[in-house]
């Protein structure tokens, strides 16, 4: 079998195009592929976990295609980023359909609460939650940001769109956070591991800075 | 928080991005994939595209085109423009569409669009609402199909909240009395539908001038602007349409 740099977790949901074109955009040199074998995920140097539509399906189609123990594995061994859906389902559980997740981080998916949110104008905010916002980047003890906010400044804004958001138990993995109208997890990390609510691939040069950090990212 | 969106939308209809006056008199105004790029270095929050030839000689055309923008260009993708079956939608997001609009078959089988939704997710359905004042209804907007030739009996308003209970994730709502005009969104129009959902919406038809735009937002409620004419022939950059606005008050991704 030929190297894998890259491999993306198709697990049938939908449009992975964009993510493999952007990654292929930022790192022309490595191998990027698209793939539901469970074997190419295992032998990939680094995965990239992403998923749009809803989180009981995702689970579901994963488990189809007998994906959850490679992606598992990834998740706790290698360079691994999970998008929108693919961080979701690192939880516990979800509201959305009331569906259990792999259970990698403990905490909950939550859904917005539509009727009660309002900007500072007193406009009704809408979900999705849809559009660019900002994240402000978690520093820790030596006022340092995680590497795959390099070259990125604090409060840049990514595109979203999503109806969930993640809350975890503990609060130290979160890495990034947002603001919608309060405060939610945007992004988290450990170890090897980062995950993001936004969308790299479609928010322009901030999306391709941070696809570009974890092609490069040595955990 | 939030930023508003700016959506330059390209018309295209035979591989190439045209504007019409009213949906008529189309001029041209270049090729799709540079008139993309071009945007998004002018900082385009998205880009919606919208087939207006539908009929069905040309759509391999299209698929290729959003394949070679979605390659080059990464900010979301709408796409729409004779958009019938699910089976459709499905080839639109895999040449690389993050949403599809649908119009005219929305009206014709709702239930394409709850298929749609359920299948893809709500995130990437969009329905786009052509709508006109009309006086001998007991409602004030009425739905219309076809590029604005068939009216429908429908109120825009009931229909938009009938849409988003089927599945749309966003709403695109076009003023066909406006459109092509210069004249400004019908914010009214805008302003009752949104109130009226949960779902972001877009405003579009008669955007002319830079205050258009902050209307559009600001009186008519919606979460994003589209427009064409003002761009496409260099009236306005999209930076300096977003500078404007944000010094109106209004947040932009700048």
């Amino acid at each position: 079998m030929r190297k894998i740099d890259i491999a993306v977790v198709d697990y049938g949901m939908g449009n992975l195009r964009s993510v493999s074109k952007a990654l292929e955009h930022v790192a022309p040199e490595k191998s990027v592929l698209v793939t539901s074998c469970p074997d190419e995920i295992s032998k990939a140097e680094r995965v990239v976990f992403p998923g749009q539509g809803a989180m009981p399906d995702c689970i579901r189609e994963l488990d189809a295609r007998g994906l959850r123990e490679s992606v598992l594995f990834a998740a706790h061994n290698k360079p691994f980023l999970g998008i929108c859906i693919g961080l979701q389902m690192l939880f516990e559980h979800s509201e959305e359909g009331d569906a259990a997740g792999l259970g990698v981080f403990q905490g909950q998916v939550k859904r917005f609460a539509a009727a009660d949110m309002h900007d500072e104008h007193g406009e009704k905010l809408k979900v999705p939650h849809m559009g660019w916002n900002q994240v402000y980047q978690v520093v820790d003890s030596e006022n340092a940001a995680h590497a795959l906010w390099q070259g990125i400044e604090n409060g840049t804004r990514f595109y979203y769109v999503h109806s969930y958001y993640v809350a975890p138990a503990d609060q130290v993995i979160t890495t990034g956070y947002t603001r919608y109208p309060s405060e939610f997890t945007s992004a988290i990390a450990q170890n090897n591991l980062f995950a993001v609510q936004f969308h790299p691939e479609k928010s322009a040069t901030a999306g391709l800075q941070l696809l570009h950090n974890f092609v490069n990212w040595q955990p | 928080m939030l930023a508003k969106r700016i959506i330059p939308c390209l018309d295209v209809t035979a591989g190439r991005v045209v504007k019409g006056i009213n949906f008529l008199e189309l001029r041209d105004a270049g090729d799709p994939v540079e008139v993309a790029k071009r945007y998004d270095e002018q900082g385009a929050d998205e880009l919606t595209f919208l087939d207006i030839t539908a009929s069905s000689d040309n759509r391999g055309l299209l698929l290729h085109i959003i394949e070679e923008v979605a390659a080059q260009v990464f900010i979301p993708l709408t796409v729409g423009g004779g958009v019938r079956e699910v089976e459709d939608v499905r080839r639109l997001l895999n040449a690389g569409a993050d949403k599809v609009s649908i119009n005219t078959t929305a009206v014709l089988n709702p239930k394409m669009v709850q298929d749609a939704a359920a299948r893809f997710g709500s995130q990437c359905i969009v329905v786009a609402i052509d709508a006109k004042k009309v006086e001998n209804q007991p409602f004030e907007w009425e739905v219309f199909t076809h590029g604005g030739r068939k009216a429908t009996g429908l109120d825009a308003v009931k229909w938009a909240e009938h849409m988003v209970s089927l599945g749309a994730g966003e709403l695109l709502i076009t003023s066909m009395d406006r459109d092509g005009t210069k004249i400004g969104f019908n914010n009214p129009l805008n302003r009752a539908i949104s109130n009226a959902v949960d779902v972001p919406i877009i405003a579009s038809g008669g955007a002319g001038s830079l205050q258009h735009l902050v209307d559009g937002i600001k009186l008519g409620g919606a979460d994003a602007v589209l427009a064409a004419s003002i761009f496409h022939y260099g009236e306005y950059t999209i930076q300096e349409a977003k500078e404007f606005m944000q010094k109106n008050g209004i947040e932009m991704r700048l």
